[in-house]
């Protein structure tokens, strides 16, 4: 035992690092437990959008107008918006967290490199996130008579607007983490904006029923446009003529959700701090 | 004997608060090095700086060969860090977390032989949550030495601990040490200090105000003793450079025992207190050790 323990007579550096991505991997593995074991975050996070579609979804369960699509298939392509934009807030408290609890001071103290620890954060909210698109579905599928497109190009479409989608909301997310003074205040800090954007992007009101005024500030963010992909998944072309532009406008979604993936990493670059206030 | 770290004319200044201000510093491959000081003394300033966790206003840093102001990958593999307080991981255990960690490192000592070292072993599968105070600072230490570091640095280690709690951290941080292993540590606690540092340097006010063994710091071993003896149920002291003399003449004066007879020297308490005392104030140290009359 004290044989092991003794100084090696060259130093560690002559060794190879460890690669950027298989520590970001290991960040992964870290990031996914620890997130499961916090179960009353993971019940409130899961909890949250599912109660709403199986809430919404038996109030509004009727048809819409000249399209028959049903109201529930709505809420479904809505609360898959902000299960993508799930990241916003988990990475917004997370980082705050971290930040606060000595996590990221102990991080920077290690050869770990940062690109590894985001790696982390980012694969990390892209499963929680996949799991809750596919909890959401399942539950449109069994209670509420949602049919799953059938052809590619849908789930194409639901494939680039999930991952640009996610992308963006978690880069938000990871810059709106140095608003919050404390980890404490984190929750009210980033939940608050989060509620906000999905009653004004489509989430639980129809956009057609919102003013313009309103639609105009929620087409500055990425959760609107996100619903609006997912709706041309699961609405179909004939849902298209409930949308305000009578389109589903899917190249704009792709230009919005793009700039906000590269301006959410421009915003993270410039405002993200290691340390927490107190620190200096 | 090759040098660990070496600082010259440091300075570091928060807004009207001169923090460091200016300090020179030489720390020995192996040896282990306390800075003493108060609070807001700027030792926990100087070593953030040393650890590459904060930028400085002026001067030169070196450690290990390396500006800590440009950290590299490299560099952060051969120095271990336990901060001050952190309450992170709270949710995984011991074992996952040190194996985690070890990940990082290159040259990274055996996990379970780390946990072993630090007195985890029966805690290793335990939620760090669910652990007692001198137990997470175990944690902190097995995490600070897992990349196997040729310095390690030690933020106040022990505070808040019970007195067999940092007996027990104390053997630990001594087996580090022996594994030749260069330590700094910051204290308040002056009997760790003396219990663990082969040099120590007092900082008070952003300066290093006295450097040396333990021993011999601010002229300990040169200072006078005092000499105390009870007459007829009245106690006398005597401030002597000679106390050897002094209690022979005792010796014979009362012809044999010299009741209740005391030969003490400054202790590091003393000397400590006297350094980091402003001049212009009364030192408490004269106080307690001048005869009553």
């Amino acid at each position: 035992m004290s044989q092991t323990l003794a100084r090696p007579s060259a130093p560690a550096s002559s060794v190879g690092q460890p690669s950027v991505m298989r520590l970001g991997l290991s960040r992964t593995v870290v990031e996914n437990r620890m997130f499961f074991r916090e179960r009353d975050a993971v019940i409130f996070s899961f909890a949250f959008p599912i109660i709403i579609l199986v809430i919404f979804g038996s109030i509004f369960s009727g048809e819409m107008e000249g399209t028959g699509l049903t109201v529930s298939q709505l809420y479904v392509a809505g609360l898959i918006g902000t299960a993508a934009m799930t990241g916003f807030q988990n990475l917004g408290i997370n980082i705050a967290v971290d930040r606060d609890d000595g996590t990221l001071k102990r991080l920077a103290g290690t050869p770990l490199p940062r690109t590894s620890y985001f790696i982390g954060k980012a694969l990390n909210t892209l499963f929680v996130s996949f799991l809750q698109v596919v909890i959401l579905l399942a539950i449109g599928v069994a209670l509420f008579g949602l049919k799953l497109p059938s052809e590619t190009f849908r789930w194409v479409t639901f494939a680039w607007v999930f991952v640009l989608g996610v992308a963006g909301s978690a880069l938000l997310g990871v810059a709106i983490s140095s608003l919050p003074r404390s980890a404490k205040s984190a929750s009210a800090v980033i939940a608050m904006p989060f509620v906000v954007l999905q009653f004004i992007s489509g989430v639980f009101i129809p956009i057609g029923q919102l003013p313009s005024w309103l639609v105009n500030i929620a087409s500055l963010f990425p959760l609107k446009w996100m619903c609006q992909g997912f709706r041309s998944v699961f609405m179909g072309d004939a849902g298209a003529t409930l949308e305000v532009a009578n389109s589903y406008e899917l190249n704009r979604v792709a230009l919005v959700l793009g700039a906000w993936a590269v301006g959410g990493l421009v915003l993270c670059l410039m405002t993200f701090r290691w340390k927490s206030r107190r620190d200096g | 004997m090759d040098t660990a770290v070496r600082v010259r004319g440091l300075t570091k200044r928060y807004g009207d608060v001169q923090a460091v201000a200016g300090v020179d510093l030489d720390i020995r491959a192996g040896e282990v090095f306390a800075i003493l000081g108060p609070n807001g003394a700027g030792k926990s300033t100087m070593v953030e700086i040393m650890e590459g966790h904060r930028s400085r206003d002026a001067g030169e840093v070196s450690v290990l060969g390396v500006d800590p102001g440009r950290p590299t990958r490299a560099w952060r593999s051969r120095i271990g860090i336990v901060l001050q307080t952190a309450n992170d991981v709270a949710e995984a255990t011991v074992r996952e977390t040190v194996r985690h960690f070890a990940g990082y490192y290159p040259g990274a000592k055996n996990p379970d032989e780390v946990i072993e070292q630090v007195g985890l072993t029966e805690k290793a599968d335990q939620r760090i949550r669910k652990l007692s105070g001198g137990q997470r600072r175990r944690v902190d230490v097995a995490l600070g030495v897992i990349g196997d570091p040729e310095l390690l640095f030690l933020d106040e280690p022990t505070t808040g601990f019970d007195p067999e709690a940092r007996r027990r951290f104390w053997e630990l941080i001594e087996s580090l040490a022996r594994d030749g292993t260069t330590i700094v540590l910051t204290t308040h606690y002056l009997d760790e200090a003396e219990a663990l540092a082969d040099r120590v340097a007092v900082v008070a006010g952003g300066r290093i105000v006295a450097e040396g063994e333990p021993k011999t710091l601010g002229g300990r071993a040169a200072g006078k003793a005092l000499v105390s003896w009870s007459d007829a149920g009245e106690r006398h002291f005597l401030e002597t450079d000679t106390p050897t003399r002094t209690v022979l003449e005792l010796t014979r004066r009362f012809d044999g025992e010299v009741p209740e007879l005391a030969v003490t020297r400054p202790t590091l308490e003393d000397v400590y207190l006297r350094l980091i005392e402003p001049p212009a104030r009364p030192s408490p140290v004269r106080a307690r050790t001048d005869p009553p009359r």
